[in-house]
């Protein structure tokens, strides 16, 4: 009963959130500067065109009612126009790009196996790389090990992704020759060829994202070693491996948990940077092309996937708290 | 999710500017990133006057020093004694000039919209953590809403669909620093929350301060050395965000220097002119080192409870 209380509050204040991201993005791109349907009319746009191109899209409606338009065709889909000539948008409809022809929900499930395969497979690597040099730095405070590795994740926390997936390329692509330098197989097409152009993004992006866990655990041990459930469990006579891993571990997790939902959100609603370095065509080369287009349709689709994809992460993240950590259920922490 | 965060210690500015400055000057990485803070500083402030020295300025295309192809002549991408970084290729600029006027370009933009974040996140804290209620739970809802914000992907589409009258330049500060306002928020909220229950605070309130005497002239000052440490932990993030912006071509408009836009550039010389991506990516990774390092020890310095490694 607590538990169902815990997610469904979680999972009212998810959509709430979600609602008025959509309105926020939606009032900002649509009703503000710009005029979509000024800019798919073509040359020469004659009034009567423009009139034309503004019913067929649905902006001849006040702004509010094209907001709940829009939020309708997100979960019930819509159609654009009227007659023959009318489009078909079903659910979950995040709008249609008229200068593509196709919905952008469409666009975007084109692109997704792109950017989470960049994503899954990097994240996973360096929670494992950041977590694991983290927990060895602070057991061994002090020591050449410690500042070594303190001195690397200093290093990753500031230089930029594309840097060094830049210096990868140079390296490992053009002067070692030993994985391609960009572009993307399909793992269905290929998995040996898939794995082959994801090790260097993945490498990349997990040198980048690991210094921070790296840090974060590494601080949070420190901390959490001189709590008193530790000096309990060693008391207890339980082996140093089981203090650590089952006692002291536990805790550390939980802020590496929220830091990671949020990174690792960030980076499937669209990667952004590294696309563009390793020449992939995922969630981020799709919003860039259509800022270069001025595709207004596919901007907003994007931004809001990518902001969907980020609450959704940031929900797992809360209810997993409530996993590790027992405390957070009640709310009394 | 606060737990990372809200836990940190209300630094005391009791510790005194010489105690402060004594622990800061023991501290090596501190003194290496506040020395490379200082140099980028400077080059950014006297950037006429090195380039007159150097000889070209950032607008000087010398397509003498570019070949049919476009590629910089001789060693290293063009470096010679005219040219110490080399040239940009197909422009012929010098790189030199274009690295000590990016610092400019860099540093203005991370340093205005920290100051962004610093003053929205400021404000928006001390109310929350002061008055609590309502104005508590607005904020942590509108916390909520920007963490939803994918940021960098808002950024790239709102720098589409601006009117072209509109200043980019201003555009990224404001964007850029309006993403960072909430974490500095929750840590002055959760810092204001502790303060207003010390005794010259409820003192204060029982002689009939107003509220505006007790934030500002009351918890404010004591809040200075949290908001310093922050404001120099976020800058770093803030330079990068702009380096990113204008690596993915919707930062700062072109001719403007800025290191991201050359090393976007780079992308297509790597091969063949490698030094076209090293000089601004060496200038990048440096600034960006140096305030990281400069930020930690100033912490460090700040919170007496680190000092002494041993807890």
């Amino acid at each position: 009963m607590r538990v169902a209380r815990f997610l469904g509050g979680r999972l009212i204040g998810m959509i709430i959130v979600l609602l008025i991201i959509t309105f926020i993005t939606y009032a900002i791109f649509y009703v503000l500067p710009s005029n979509p349907a000024q800019l798919s009319c073509g040359r020469p746009c004659t009034p009567d065109r423009l009139a034309q191109a503004k019913t067929f899209m649905g902006y001849d409606h006040p702004w509010w009612q094209q907001f709940l338009q829009y939020t309708r065709g997100i979960f019930f889909g819509r159609t654009f126009g009227a007659g023959p000539a009318a489009i078909d948008c079903s659910a979950p409809c995040f709008g249609y790009s008229f200068r593509l022809s196709t919905p952008v929900t469409q666009l975007i499930l084109d692109r997704i196996p792109v950017t989470f395969s960049i994503a899954i497979g990097a994240a996973i690597l360096w929670l494992v790389l950041g977590v694991s040099t983290g927990v060895i730095s602070a057991l061994r405070r002090g020591t050449a090990i410690d500042r070594l590795l303190m001195s690397i994740s200093m290093a990753g926390v500031s230089a930029p992704a594309y840097l060094v997936g830049l210096l990868g390329i140079l390296l490992f692509g053009f002067t070692l020759n030993m994985v391609p330098i960009g572009g993307y197989v399909p793992l269905t097409e290929s998995p040996v060829d898939w794995l082959w152009h994801l090790i260097l993004p993945w490498c990349v992006l997990a040198f980048i994202n690991a210094a921070i866990y790296t840090r974060l655990t590494r601080g949070q041990m420190l901390e959490v070693m001189t709590e008193d459930y530790i000096r309990t469990a060693r008391a207890k006579g339980l082996s140093e491996t089981r203090t650590i891993g089952r006692h002291a571990l536990r805790n550390v997790l939980i802020p590496v948990a929220t830091v990671f939902g949020l990174d690792l959100g960030g980076l499937l609603g669209g990667a952004v940077i590294t696309e563009k370095v390793f020449s992939m065509q995922g969630l981020g080369a799709l919003l860039l092309d259509a800022v270069g287009n001025l595709d207004l349709p596919v901007i907003v689709g994007v931004t809001l996937f990518s902001a969907f994809v980020i609450i959704l992460a940031n929900f797992v993240v809360d209810v997993s708290y409530g996993v590790l950590d027992p405390r957070a259920r009640t709310g009394t922490r | 999710m606060a737990s990372v965060i809200a836990t940190e210690p209300a630094l005391e500015p009791s510790s005194g500017a010489r105690q402060v400055a004594r622990r800061l000057s023991a501290d090596r990485g501190a003194v290496f990133g506040l020395v490379v803070v200082l140099v980028f500083v400077l080059a950014a402030v006297f950037a006429p006057l090195i380039t007159a020295i150097s000889g070209y300025g950032p607008y000087e295309y010398d397509l003498a020093a570019l070949d049919d192809t476009g590629a910089p002549r001789g060693f290293g991408g063009g470096i010679s004694r005219e040219h110490w970084f080399g040239v940009e290729p197909l422009t012929g600029r010098d790189l030199f000039a274009v690295v000590i006027y990016g610092a400019r370009t860099s540093l203005l933009v991370g340093v205005a919209a920290t100051v962004v974040s610093v003053v929205l996140g400021v404000l928006i804290g001390i109310v929350a953590g002061y008055f609590g209620g309502w104005a508590d739970r607005v904020l942590s809802r509108a916390t909520d809403v920007v963490f939803g914000f994918p940021g960098l992907i808002f950024m790239i589409a709102v720098g589409a669909i601006i009117p072209p009258w509109f200043p980019k330049s201003l555009l990224i500060i404001v964007v850029i620093g309006f993403f960072g306002w909430p974490a500095i928020a929750r840590v002055v909220r959760g810092q204001t929350l502790v303060l207003k229950q010390r005794n010259y605070v409820v003192a204060s309130l029982a002689a009939g301060a107003s509220a505006t005497h007790l934030l500002f002239r009351q918890i404010l000052p004591n809040l200075a050395a949290t908001i310093i440490v922050f404001a120099t932990i976020s800058i770093p993030g803030k330079i990068g965000a702009e380096a990113a912006l204008s690596f993915l071509g919707v930062g700062v408009p072109p001719p403007t220097p800025a290191w991201g836009r050359s090393i976007g550039e780079a992308i297509n010389w790597v091969q063949t002119d490698p030094m076209f991506l090293f000089f601004p990516g060496a200038a990048l990774f440096l600034v960006t080192l140096a305030f990281n390092l400069a930020g930690d020890g100033l912490r460090d310095a700040l919170d007496p409870r680190s000092e002494g490694a041993g807890r």
